[in-house]
């Protein structure tokens, strides 16, 4: 078995409902999983985008990407790891925080360039932005305080430079 | 001018060309057949069962190329088409599914009938649509056409709550869509023509993409040039004449033994319009090694999936062949085909003729109208039928072959008939014909010019076969013990009966048969009574090489 490991693809998918349905079921009918799924409206309210974390093989990435493609509802797609690209995921962690260890997590919050958005007598609420694996270090970190609970973002991805999703080449039948 | 959706749903049909629609009426869609009632204008087939109606509008496409249409009412009018409908699916057949569904003001009150067949049909269609809107109603039907019949073929269901029939809105007539597949370029095609140049021993592998793409001749053209043999799977049979020099028959689980020598000594495999299937290709790391893997197909997604090639070109076949026919240079292979006539010889040697199964079949095919088309079931007589019925054209061969689906072939020979005016033959089993026997009624309404050959053997045949192989003859539940009377079923529906219980009886039972068929428009069965001990062989055990091929049954 080669040795998986963590893809982005990224798609730009029609905006309206159904269509997260028709993708995740190619991915659960061939058992494979998704680690992150992002999905929001672009500048083009007809479109949306889709940024899927795949982990698995380059057989399963390679199937994935040609099975979504025939969807009709996949407009443009496309494998960021072939790509330079700003990864950025975006956490809501709340950690208990009695007033006599709050500092700590102050300081470990500036570190980590963290912001604290709510604070009650003993617990807080810290928004984290980066690459998935700083907030995974800022997860490790904050364990031992006790994690009440958090939400990611999942991963969201633009290439370096002009590269655009849109602008990539699609196959397909011409119209006459 | 200003119609209402059924309306506009009918004349859109019209626009695409459709003449002949498969259905069963319900509530949700009477605005649909209200409107087919006044317009007048396209043949409606109502059938006994809407399973029966998507497998028709399947059958129909097949021998047209055309898009085949079916309606079914809301629930479980629509959840009954859904078999049809991956069966369609899993072949590549261009079908349109129309279903009705209750009003808005009803959706999502689990109302009568209702069913999420959008939901449902998501992994079985190229496309789905709910229509909401009578304003997107033409142009969804438009588009579900063009869907259909492009690329990859395919079934595309559309789902028209009630309410939207009867909203009145503008209609404006529009012509089809046609799509044209892009052109193949000479460079795109370099390292394939050097492949097959270089190649000693090639065979190709002919699949359903060749039929689809209408690419016989070029096949033909292409395989002679370079003096090639070809094998084709279940879904090419018909690409080639089967009595051609450069014909090796099926390829696959049960196919010859001259393709399956002749693939095991070939340096270089081209794989035109097929996916290599768990059933052709049996263990698909080792089918292909260590040879040069030539893939060409239309679907981007069946590059690479089954079997790695060397060389792909992801593209429509028939643009492909015409760029590369050119380009190859002629060649003549005598001493290849010497060897693969030795491989013939033997085939010819082994093939067990003794079973009245082959009788039956291969008199049929001689017999038979030229130009009939067979159709299939699923099982033991759809392998005898594909190794014994010689189908020299293209568009004359219906069978389910991706989903395998029992109870496919009334339906399927019923559509078939429609679609090519011409006589079916449908090659069933009495497992598969007990699934969907009701429609022997339908072929009577409409006059379809059938001939059922009916292979009773009293068993599940194909179950009971794997049973003797990998499960010692515990023959659990293949044993069907029904006392039904098949001659008096055919008769008691208004259809022919005759029967065929010895080797003797099979060369004037079948000359009435047909004759009767053809003579009244009307369906013939015949019960033909064989053994339950004939087997399919040869046989390749799934997952196994081709070197393992079984001439003689094996018992466990």
């Amino acid at each position: 078995m080669a040795e998986f490991k963590k893809y982005t693809i990224g798609a730009l998918v029609s905006n309206k409902s159904g269509v997260l349905t028709r993708i995740s079921g190619l991915f659960a009918r061939r058992g494979y999983n998704i680690d992150s799924l992002c999905v929001c409206a672009t500048e083009d309210p007809n479109i949306s985008r889709m940024t899927i974390i795949l982990v698995g093989d380059e057989y399963m990435l390679y199937q994935m990407i040609r099975q979504m493609d025939k969807l009709e509802d996949v407009k443009k797609i496309g494998c960021a790891n072939e790509l330079d690209c700003v990864y950025r995921d975006l956490m809501l962690v709340k950690v208990s925080a009695a007033p006599e260890i709050r500092n700590q997590i102050v300081e470990i919050k500036d570190i980590y360039k963290a912001k604290v958005v709510d604070l009650s007598i003993d617990t807080m609420i810290l928004e984290i932005t980066g690459d998935p694996e700083k907030l995974d270090a800022f997860v490790r970190v904050l364990e031992p305080y006790g994690i009440l609970e958090m939400q990611r973002t999942g991963v969201t991805v633009l290439a370096r430079g002009k590269h655009t999703l849109k602008d990539r080449d699609c196959y397909g039948d011409e119209e006459i | 001018m200003k119609l209402n959706g059924a309306e506009i749903l009918i004349n859109c049909l019209l626009e695409q060309g459709v003449d002949t629609v498969f259905g069963y009426p319900g509530g949700t869609v009477l605005d649909i057949y209200d409107a087919l009632y006044r317009n007048g204008k396209i043949n409606h087939v109502l059938t006994a069962h809407e399973q029966g109606a998507a497998h028709a509008a399947d059958g129909y496409a097949r021998v047209t190329g055309k898009v085949g249409v079916c309606f079914a009412t809301s629930g479980p009018g629509a959840t009954n088409l859904v078999t049809g409908i991956a069966t369609a699916y899993m072949d590549s057949v261009p079908m349109v599914a129309i279903t009705g569904n209750v009003g808005a003001a009803m959706l999502g009150r689990d109302s009568f009938q209702e069913v999420d067949i959008c939901g449902i049909t998501i992994p079985v269609t190229k496309h789905n649509y709910i229509v909401k809107d009578v304003r997107e109603l033409a142009a969804t039907v438009r588009e579900a056409f063009k869907i259909a019949s492009s690329g990859r073929k395919g079934p595309v269901l559309i789902d028209i709550l009630k309410n939207v029939q009867t909203e009145q809105c503008e209609y404006e007539p529009a012509k089809p869509v046609k799509t044209v597949h892009r052109k193949v370029e000479p460079a795109e095609l370099t390292k394939v023509v050097e492949a097959i140049s270089a190649s000693k021993k090639p065979i190709i592998m002919a699949g359903g993409g060749i039929i689809s793409s209408e690419s016989s001749a070029l096949l033909h053209e292409f395989a002679k040039k370079i003096d090639c043999p070809v094998a084709y799977t279940l879904m090419g049979k018909g690409c080639i004449p089967e009595d051609d020099k450069l014909c090796l028959g099926m390829i696959g689980m049960h196919g010859t033994l001259a393709a399956a020598r002749t693939l095991i000594a070939a340096d270089t495999v081209i794989a035109l319009g097929t996916r290599f299937s768990d059933r052709v290709a049996l263990n698909r790391d080792k089918f292909a090694k260590d040879k040069t893997v030539i893939h060409i197909d239309i679907d981007n997604a069946e590059i690479n999936k089954n079997v790695t090639s060397t060389l792909h070109v992801m593209a429509d076949l028939n643009e492909t062949l015409k760029t590369l026919i050119p380009l190859v240079k002629p060649a003549e292979r005598k001493t290849w085909f010497l060897e693969i006539n030795s491989y013939r010889k033997i085939g010819e040697e082994k093939k067990d003729t003794s079973i009245l199964a082959y009788k039956i079949i291969s008199t049929a095919s001689r017999l038979a109208p030229e130009n009939s088309t067979l159709v299939t079931d699923v099982g033991q007589h759809q392998m005898w039928a594909a190794q014994y019925y010689a189908v020299n054209a293209p568009r004359s061969f219906c069978s389910s072959g991706g989903l395998g689906t029992m109870g496919y072939g009334m339906g399927a020979a019923i559509g078939a008939a429609f679609g090519s005016g011409r006589l079916s033959v449908l090659v069933t089993g009495d497992g598969c014909f007990g699934m969907n026997m009701n429609e022997l009624m339908t072929a009577v309404s409409q006059g379809v010019p059938l001939v059922i050959l009916l292979m009773d053997n009293g068993v599940l045949g194909m179950v009971r076969q794997w049973q003797k192989i990998f499960y010692s003859r515990r023959f659990s539940q293949t044993n069907l013990n029904r006392k039904i009377n098949y001659v008096a079923y055919a008769e008691s529906v208004g259809a022919k009966g005759l029967m065929i219980d010895s080797a003797e009886k099979v060369e004037p039972v079948l000359k009435e048969a047909f004759a009767y068929a053809t003579q009244n428009a009307a369906p013939v069965l015949v019960d033909c009574r064989i053994s339950c001990d004939e087997n399919v062989l040869p046989m390749i055990k799934p997952g196994m090489t081709y070197d393992t091929q079984l001439e003689k049954m094996e018992e466990n």
